[in-house]
Order: structure tokens, then C-alpha cells, then sequence
């Protein structure tokens, strides 16, 4: 009797704590005529990458609207998609406007909650497809281009010929970023060899880490790579003074020495125009991504690393040959 | 292709990476063969690592003084070992699910204090390489073995230490005692409960250091679950390695060696599906798990509770 009710206590225990792992923070505003945002991230708000870029950016329209008349509430750290998707169908039934799944493993539970709340709107990515419901958006970011363009960049710093590549698993905005970022380097030289090494995670910085180390081992000077895990790459970077491009959000504050240029996702545009759209009454139904052209995507260049200036230039090229399509990453 | 990877760079390259991402695992798990030694199942290994990891780093990057980091992680893995002792001995809560509890308010607890206290991932300068005259210029050895840092060789160290006072003093007896038969110890004037205690506690530390040795030795970040499931490849090590220190490090090794060896295996684009060669680690440790004949019996009192007089 007595071990049962320790486990009883042990399990409500965990219960109680479940709610913490998964960081759910809520900051709620009450105001009339407010519009309300719930976005589910797969990791947190400070992650420096996927996450961050979609919280900064509603961050910015928040700054826009005024607290007063625009809210959000976030559950970050969401990798485990069954809690995903409960917090998902209680933000839906909880009437906010927007309930954004901000990660392509939302999919599948989105499909099945969407057509429950059809007075609700919902935005997934990264991705095209809406599911044909008329309460569903979806986004991409053409992450590509932004790779083409630090892949420019690589190819002329690299000393040695040999880039190395971290990246998580073969998949989404990861892998169009990985293969823009070789067909930009060897548009630029074709000399040069990109190595790639995906690792099949996107949380096991330790061993992003290790791949970085790797990388050097087998001669890269320039290094890049994608998802959250990458903090440990550019750790490695830095110890051993080897250059590094961000993408997703701006990484130049972990390493400021050897950060030359970051692809930087800016969400706000689309969101805006979602936004729009649901306050006219549309709820779904539209495609967006995120382009050099758009500004969704932008090239931030670290002020304090001494780019050389026809690196800048050949990176403004490709940049201006993206936007006015004489450049098409993938033909 | 595959000649390529016998190459000295190599084999130099995959071999000291192996020794390095096989360092928290080596912490974890040996701490964890002295809890279960002793009959006490922890499978809070994760959380607290998390937390030691967030404690070493949040101390170093304030301090700027990594050892008063090592100092906050060891208090900190000594704090989680010791209410998992206290929940799974004084409280004889079932030891699995109490475990899990404690992994989860290690996750929360470590991403809450990280939001609050840091916001955003930030950087440390970790402990560095350290120089051993002599021995580091030894060629490719010394490359291998002696060009590491100092929680490295503290984890290496930490497996001969843990065979000797297993197998070579009367703590280690008690500790085997206690977690074969508790009652004959009992019996005999051991208190289960008092070595138990130590066993955890001292389990507790350990994990803690392999999360510092994560977060400001070998990668000087904190990010939240950084761990992303190690420590429960370390509990998995200890059953793999017979719960025996030397074996123990032996399926550490070997799991990381395998793991260096397949990013080396991408990197010199030899014509393996990335898919199949992240996999490879996990998929060689089963086979040996599969063909190791030698089949050893886990602590009998693993997991039970003591109660005198039961």
C-alpha cells in the first residue's frame, strides 16, 4: 500500500513537472480587440536558429500593434510532437486568431485538428502544403538562396579548397540550405570540395561539435551548418579560429571573431500579411515563402569581421543575380 | 574511398575524437555502476547531468573561474543524488518511475534557470588542452591520448579508481554486499542505507561532472537538453559493460569510436547514405551486446527497496 501511494505521488510529481519541461511560459495581455498568436517551436525562443527566428519576428509585429492590441503566447521546446500537438488543439480551443506549428513534424497532427476549429486559423512550415483546408497556411523559407550566397563567399575565403557542412537530418529548409551552399561554392570555384556531415540530430550539440572537429581534421578552413545543434560547431570554430556562416537566425554574438555572414530568417512580412488576411476574414488557404527577393531572407554581415571588398561584391552579385533571376540556385 | 580512412590523419582524427565524445559517457556511466551496484536504479542520470551542465556553466561564465563551475556542478550532482536517495531509500518509491521524475525536473529545471538567468546561448573559454611533457610528444599516441583536456583525463582515470575500490577495498565489498544481498549485509553490521546513500550520492556527483565536462570542456555552451539523451546511453553502457568499470569503458568506446568513425566515414564522402552511417553506432553496440558471450546478472537487490525484517 505504501509503495503504491509513494508511486502515485512520484507520478503526480512528474506530472506536475511535465508542464515545465516543455518551458510553456504564457504572457497574456487582456485587451478588447486584440489579436492573439500561439506558436508551438520545436526548441526555445533563444536557440539562435529556427525557433528564434519565428519568436523575434513576432516579436517585431508585436512592437509594430502595440502590446496592448497583440498577443503572444508560446510553447517552446516542443520536440516531442504528442505534446506538440495537445498544446496545438488547446490554443485552438483556447479562440486564439493564429495558431502557428512552427516545424514540418507538426504536419500530421495539424491535419487532424485543423478541420475541428475552422473558425481558427493555422500557419505551418516549413512546407507548401496547406492541406487544401481553408484554414490553413503554410510557409517555407527558400533557404537555398541564402546558402548560395554564403557558399560565394566560403569558396573565395577558403585558403585550403576544402568547406566543411554541419547539418541535422537530410530534410526541409536543412537540406536546401546545405545543397545552395555547394552549388554556390562551386559556381564560384570548382576547385573547391565541400564535405558534408549530417548527424541525424538536431539537439546533440556534442556531436555537432565533433563533426566540426572532424571537418578540420580533414582540412576545412571555412566552415557552415544549419539547426539548432550548431552552437557547438561554431564553438569548435572559434577555438580554432576557422571561419563560420550562420543561417536562420544572426550567430555572429557566439563567435564575433569568426563570423563573417549569416542568412537571416525574417518571418515578419509573411505574418503580416497572414495577419491581414484573417482579419478580413480569410483564414487559410495561401502558400507563402520566404525569398532574397521578399526580404524574408536576408544576408547580415558581421560589421566587425573585415570582409575583403570583392568578397562583398561577389556576394552582392549573386544576392542582386538571385533577386533579378539571372541566378537560379537550383536550375 | 574506403583506403582514404587508413590514413595516419585519419586514424589520429577518429581515434581522439572517440576518446573525447566517450568522456560524459564515461562519467555517467561510472557513477551509475556504483548506484546500481549497490541495488539503486537511477534513471534520473539525464536531468542531472542537465543540471550540472547549466551550474558549471552558469558559474564559469559569471565567475570566469572554471574550477568554482566543477565546484557548482559537484554540488549540484550531489544535491539530485542525494534526494534520488532519499526518494528510492527512505521513501522506497518505485525506482523507475521516481528516476524519470527526477529526468524531468532536471530538463525543466535547467531550461527555467537558463531563460532566467542567461536568455540567450553564450560562450565560455573551457578548459583547454593540457600538455603533459613527454608523453604528448610521443608521435600519434601522444596525439591521441595526450592532447586532451584535464576532464578527459579525469574520466579515464575514474574507470582504474572505480575498478580498485570495487574489487579491492571493503567499501566496494559493502557496495557489492548491498546491492547483492542486502539482508546477509544487514545482518553482518553494514548499513545499507548509509552505503546506498553514498553509492547514489557519489552517482549524483558523477553525472554532474559529465555535464560540466559537456558544457566547459568540450563543447563551452549551455543550450537547453544539450544532453539530448546521453545519460541514457550511459545507463544502457552500464548493462553492456556487466556493470564492470574496464567493460563499461570498453561500450563507451566503443559506441564512440564507431560514432567518430561514421562522421569521418561523411566526411570523406564515401558513398554511405547518411542515414545508415548515424546509425551505425547503435547498431554495432547491439551486435556486441548480441555476440558478447560472457552474460553477466545484474545486482540481485537491483531496483528493490530494503526494508529490515522483509
Amino acid at each position: 500500500m505504501k509503495k503504491l501511494k509513494i508511486t502515485l505521488i512520484m507520478l503526480l510529481l512528474a506530472a506536475l513537472l511535465l508542464p515545465a519541461c516543455a518551458g510553456e511560459e504564457a504572457k497574456v495581455v487582456e485587451v478588447a480587440e486584440l489579436f492573439r498568436v500561439a506558436v508551438v517551436m520545436p526548441s526555445a525562443i533563444t536557440d539562435l536558429a529556427f525557433s528564434q527566428s519565428m519568436y523575434d519576428a513576432l516579436v517585431v509585429i508585436q512592437e509594430e500593434r502595440g502590446a496592448e492590441n497583440f498577443e503572444i503566447v508560446y510553447s517552446e521546446g516542443m520536440f516531442v510532437v504528442d505534446d506538440a500537438a495537445a498544446a496545438i488543439r488547446d490554443y485552438a480551443s483556447q479562440g486564439f486568431d493564429l495558431v502557428i506549428a512552427h516545424g514540418s513534424q507538426y504536419g500530421s497532427s495539424l491535419q487532424e485538428i485543423a478541420p475541428d476549429f475552422l473558425e481558427t486559423s493555422f500557419a505551418w512550415g516549413t512546407t507548401v502544403d496547406t492541406f487544401g483546408m481553408p484554414n490553413v497556411f503554410a510557409y517555407e523559407a527558400k533557404s537555398e538562396e541564402g546558402g548560395y550566397v554564403n557558399g560565394v563567399m566560403a569558396a573565395m575565403l577558403s585558403e585550403s579548397g576544402v568547406l566543411g557542412v554541419v547539418g541535422p537530418i537530410e530534410t526541409g529548409d536543412a537540406k536546401l540550405y546545405v545543397d545552395g551552399f555547394a552549388v554556390g561554392a562551386a559556381a564560384t570555384n570548382a576547385d573547391v570540395q565541400v564535405n558534408t556531415n549530417w548527424i541525424g540530430s538536431f539537439a546533440d550539440v556534442a556531436l555537432a561539435s565533433e563533426a566540426a572537429q572532424t571537418h578540420i581534421g580533414a582540412g576545412a578552413d571555412v566552415l557552415t551548418g544549419t539547426a539548432q545543434m550548431v552552437v557547438g560547431a561554431i564553438g569548435v570554430a572559434k577555438e580554432n579560429d576557422v571561419l563560420w556562416f550562420g543561417t536562420q537566425a544572426n550567430q555572429t554574438s557566439l563567435a564575433p571573431s569568426i563570423v563573417v555572414a549569416n542568412q537571416v530568417y525574417h518571418w515578419e512580412g509573411i505574418l503580416r500579411q497572414m495577419i491581414e488576411l484573417i482579419e478580413g476574414g480569410t483564414y487559410g488557404g495561401q502558400y507563402y515563402e520566404l525569398t532574397l527577393t521578399n526580404g524574408g531572407l536576408v544576408i547580415e554581415f558581421n560589421a566587425d569581421y573585415a570582409l575583403l571588398d570583392d568578397i562583398k561584391a561577389a556576394a552582392d552579385a549573386a544576392i542582386n543575380g538571385i533577386v533579378d533571376g539571372s541566378i537560379t540556385v537550383f536550375p | 574511398m574506403i583506403e582514404q580512412l587508413f590514413t595516419k590523419a585519419v586514424l589520429v582524427g577518429i581515434l581522439s575524437s572517440g576518446i573525447r565524445l566517450a568522456t560524459p559517457y564515461l562519467y555517467a556511466s561510472i557513477g551509475e555502476t556504483f548506484s546500481q551496484r549497490s541495488g539503486v536504479l537511477n534513471l534520473g542520470v539525464e536531468g542531472q547531468m542537465l543540471l550540472g551542465a547549466f551550474a558549471a556553466f552558469y558559474v564559469a561564465f559569471s565567475t570566469g573561474n572554471l574550477w568554482l563551475g566543477m565546484l557548482a556542478a559537484i554540488i549540484t550532482g550531489l544535491l539530485m543524488g542525494l534526494a534520488m536517495a532519499f526518494v528510492s531509500i527512505n521513501l522506497q518509491a518505485v525506482q523507475g518511475i521516481s528516476g524519470i521524475g527526477f529526468y524531468l525536473f532536471g530538463l525543466g529545471m535547467s531550461d527555467l534557470l537558463f531563460q532566467k538567468l542567461l536568455g540567450t546561448v553564450e560562450t565560455v573559454s573551457g578548459f583547454k588542452p593540457v600538455y603533459i611533457p613527454w608523453l604528448s610528444d610521443i608521435p600519434i599516441i601522444g596525439e591521441i591520448l595526450f592532447n586532451q583536456n584535464i576532464l578527459v583525463y579525469g574520466a579515464y582515470f575514474l574507470v582504474f579508481a572505480a575498478w580498485f575500490v570495487l574489487n579491492k577495498t571493503t567499501l566496494g565489498l559493502k557496495i557489492k554486499a548491498v546491492g547483492e544481498s542486502p539482508q546477509a549485509a544487514d545482518s553482518l553490521g553494514v548499513s545499507v542505507k548509509k552505503v546506498r546513500y553514498f553509492a547514489v550520492g557519489f552517482g549524483g556527483i558523477m553525472s554532474g561532472i559529465a555535464g560540466a565536462s559537456l558544457s566547459i570542456a568540450l563543447l563551452n555552451v549551455f543550450q537547453q537538453n544539450m544532453t539530448s539523451g546521453l545519460g541514457f546511453i550511459a545507463i544502457a553502457l552500464v548493462y553492456f559493460g556487466g556493470w564492470r568499470p574496464f567493460a563499461v569503458m570498453g561500450g563507451a568506446l566503443l559506441f564512440s569510436m564507431v560514432n567518430s568513425l561514421q562522421l569521418w566515414v561523411q566526411v570523406l564522402n564515401i558513398p554511405i547514405p547518411s542515414d545508415f552511417a548515424v546509425m551505425m553506432p547503435y547498431v554495432l553496440t547491439i551486435l556486441a551486446l548480441i555476440v558478447s558471450v560472457q552474460r553477466v546478472r545484474p545486482p540481485s537487490a537491483l531496483s528493490k527497496p530494503f526494508e529490515r525484517g522483509h
